[in-house]
């Protein structure tokens, strides 16, 4: 029985999971805004004649007979979902009750991204842009989670949550210019398709190394809550980033450190051909958090108000506590890894097929709509019609414009131009004056210097 | 275009010894910027090497204090504090564990400007990292690692030689909108004394200052190696009647190629010196642009006095570090070539 409850207080089993954490300041729980720094000493003044443990190290009580824990695999974490795959709400307490203008932005912003994802990718077979990811049957992960961010909430994403980019606000044309890396990319063209960014949009701009930003995530949280403007960061990330060495970096600091921070972790069943029986042996990523002393819950990632009711709590929470929250969204990529990959030669086409047609979170939420009568075949007809026309001309756009000044290969490096900089630049103009014809200048911006 | 600060000798200063020119630093950056933090190993306390003393209680736990001992979780978050706006002086306990932290720096914080199309930077990010030998520091205690990020463009690598030194230099990279690493040579951290103004000044970055001027040969080193290379030149001038210019070089990366040219254009002849292991340590890069720029200038091919090609040795290390007698036999060999 000991094991048991034990192992309740290790997994927080209960839905509304306080934190376990024996001796902790009854001022932690309380829903205001305190900046408190470290809460570590909470154990009481050496006293050895009692027969209690005097360790720094663990607030516990001492046991008498040799039992390890047993890691609970076989029933983990439970889900948190709000609707079945039907779309139908299972418990109506737990439904946002979002207005209908709000839903339908959900679902279209869903749907557009699945058209952009379907004509980029396409693209990329065409050998118009280098490279693609998609982000299919992960749309519920990104819609809910922004929706139930500020804007000026800071995001740091992995690669698969364009649609946070796009619930935002970030135009079509910006997404091509940087899949195109023409001259109207923010980015100024410098990386592989997918790796955007908006500082108007406080999303910081997206890169190759995986997990790289749960540290930094922490960090920026951090600086935030020094600042005191109500600003909470996100940082996206997948199952298999979540072995890196940086994941547990940046869980541990977030912990340590107190910082306004939600981590969301997309468990989508593959790093790229690597299955999550081959990721990790544990239950999941969310049975990580308590290890960190930092609350977690596991939500159902394509329902997109279970989604959308966890974040919004956890920013809540992280934002009046200051302490850091785990979410863990099970979804499934339906999708190849990127363009690179042809994922039928690790996983059955039965499996995808069984996601796409049966558990997809667009179905689950036209569902809902439908049901509600928000949302008729002609609306979906004449949406799909309209959404792939918007995307089709953007990337018309797109296509016809120019990349940018060859110039813009030497700056940035540095704040300021540096003079080896500049003798370098210097010397590929000249280079290219001469050998002119062996560059494909016309497919740039003049080449100004 | 030499743009050295000169202080007003007849502002305030005080006798530090090299950490508490750090020290003073870190207290003058906290004073005047208030989004500034200072976090790593044990730096609450004071830090392994007393460079933090005193600022804790000064200006709160919420600006300096420990992290988890990790140092790619130390370089992380603290990039991510200087892309949300704060100044972030990230400490790692010695340069020979930076290491783990090297993806960060190098694959993040350097490109971070580059890659976002300068929309997000963690240009107000500080690496402070004690470095070099100290005696018995062995293989874990006594590196000196500013080659590995010598060849990483966006970041900027600095190292003094002395208090005044470090503490112009390290205000200068905590204003300068990169990221940089600053390098404190820990033998100097007690050994080196001298006069520093309390107020805050800056010695400018990619500026590499010329000790003592010469004719015959110049000498080209950064840190501790300077006191070696003063010696090298008194011995050189007492025994051999030769005359050597004496640079520091300060910064590595981005390094003064003008000054150290100019010189070697002047003398003919360029020995650079470090403790750093000779093959693909920074001597390398330097001796390779010297000859491109000053080729039909040089009366003698350039000398590397460096460490050996190996681990830094314990008890071995009287006979690994490139010493004055090194340096003053390759001087020899240069003027009788």
């Amino acid at each position: 029985m000991a094991a048991v409850s034990s192992m309740r207080k290790m997994y927080g089993l209960c839905f509304h999971a306080v934190r376990q954490t024996a001796g902790r300041k009854a001022s932690r729980l309380l829903q205001h805004r305190a900046f408190r720094v470290t809460a570590v000493h909470q154990q009481q003044p050496f006293d050895s004649s009692l027969e209690k443990p005097q360790f720094p190290g663990a607030s516990a009580e001492f046991v008498d007979h040799l039992e390890f824990i047993q890691p609970n695999v076989i029933s983990g974490i439970p889900i948190y979902r709000v609707m079945d795959r039907q779309g139908k709400i299972v418990n109506p307490s737990e439904d946002p009750q979002l207005s209908k203008e709000t839903v339908l932005n959900f679902y279209q912003n869903m749907t557009l991204l699945n058209t952009m994802d379907r004509i980029l990718y396409e693209s990329q077979r065409q050998g118009r842009i280098s490279f693609y990811m998609t982000n299919y049957g992960e749309e519920g992960t990104h819609l809910g989670s922004a929706a139930a961010l500020d804007p000026h909430d800071l995001v740091f994403g992995q690669y698969r949550e364009a649609g946070v980019l796009m619930y935002r606000g970030f135009p079509l044309d910006l997404f091509m210019a940087q899949c195109y890396a023409n001259a109207d990319d923010l980015g100024k063209g410098r990386q592989m398709p997918v790796h955007y960014g908006s500082r108007d949009l406080n999303f910081v701009t997206i890169s190759s190394p995986l997990a790289t930003q749960l540290p930094q995530a922490a960090g920026a949280a951090y600086a935030m809550k020094r600042e005191n403007l109500n600003r909470a960061v996100i940082c996206y990330f997948g199952e298999g980033a979540a072995s890196e060495g940086d994941a547990h970096a940046g869980l541990n600091f977030s912990a340590t450190l107190e910082c306004p921070l939600i981590f969301f972790c997309r468990n989508n069943g593959y790093a790229i051909s690597t299955p999550t029986s081959e990721q990790y042996r544990g239950d999941g990523i969310a049975a990580r958090g308590p290890g960190y002393g930092m609350l977690s819950i596991r939500v159902d990632g394509n329902d997109v108000f279970a989604v959308y009711n966890a974040t919004k709590e956890a920013r809540r929470r992280a934002v009046a506590e200051n302490q850091p929250f785990l979410i863990e969204a099970m979804t499934y990529r339906i999708g190849h890894h990127s363009t690179s990959d042809d994922s039928s030669a690790y996983r059955s086409v039965d499996e995808v097929n069984y996601w796409d047609k049966q558990d997809h979170p667009i179905s689950r939420l036209r569902h809902y709509m439908t049901a509600r009568g928000w949302w008729s075949e002609d609306d979906e007809r004449s949406w799909r019609k309209q959404s792939r026309k918007t995307v089709m001309e953007a990337f018309e756009r797109a296509e016809k414009r120019l990349k940018p000044n060859p110039e813009l290969l030497f700056t940035d490096v540095y704040q300021e131009m540096t003079p080896n900089l500049d003798k370098q630049r210097e010397s590929l103009w000249r280079h290219v004056q001469q050998y002119k014809e062996h560059y494909p200048l016309d497919l740039y911006d003049k080449y100004q210097h | 275009q030499k743009r050295r600060f000169t202080f007003n000798l007849n502002c305030p200063t005080q006798k530090m010894n090299l950490f508490q020119s750090i020290t003073s630093a870190l207290d003058n950056t906290l004073a005047s910027d208030p989004t500034a933090v200072i976090f790593g190993e044990d730096v609450a306390f004071g830090g392994v090497f007393r460079c933090t003393v005193g600022l804790r209680d000064k200006y709160g736990k919420d600006r300096v204090f420990n992290t988890p001992l990790c140092e790619q979780g130390i370089v992380g978050f603290g990039i991510g504090a200087a892309v949300a706006g704060a100044t972030a002086i990230a400490e790692i306990q010695f340069a020979d564990y930076i290491y783990p932290a090297f993806d960060q720096i190098v694959n993040e914080a350097a490109k971070y400007r580059y890659r976002s199309g300068n929309l997000f930077d963690c240009g107000s990010l500080t690496i402070r990292a004690p470095w070099g030998c100290v005696g018995h520091g062995s293989l874990y205690h006594s590196q000196s690692p500013e080659a590995f990020f010598a060849h990483c463009p966006g970041i900027k690598v600095v190292i003094p030689r002395s208090p005044v030194q470090a503490k112009g230099l390290l205000l200068s990279c905590i204003a300068d909108k990169n990221p940089c690493i600053f390098f404190e040579p820990k033998i100097l951290y007690r050994a080196a004394v001298e006069q520093v103004p309390e107020e805050p000044y800056i010695i400018p970055l990619s500026q590499a200052e010329i000790l003592q001027e010469g004719s015959d040969v110049t000498l080209v080193a950064w840190g501790t190696q300077i006191h070696v290379m003063k010696e090298v030149a008194a011995m050189a001038q007492e025994k051999l009647g030769v005359s050597c210019e004496v640079i520091d070089l300060q910064t590595i990366l981005p390094w003064d190629t003008e000054t150290i040219c100019k010189s070697v254009v002047k003398t003919g002849r360029l020995l650079i010196s470090h403790e750093a292991p000779i093959t693909g340590g920074f001597a390398a890069e330097i001796s390779s642009t010297v000859q491109e720029e000053c080729f039909l200038n040089l009366e003698a091919p350039i000398s590397r006095v460096c460490g050996y090609d190996t681990p830094f040795p314990h008890i071995f290390e009287p006979f690994y570090i490139p010493d004055k007698w090194k340096c003053f036999e390759a001087i020899k060999k240069m003027i009788n070539y």
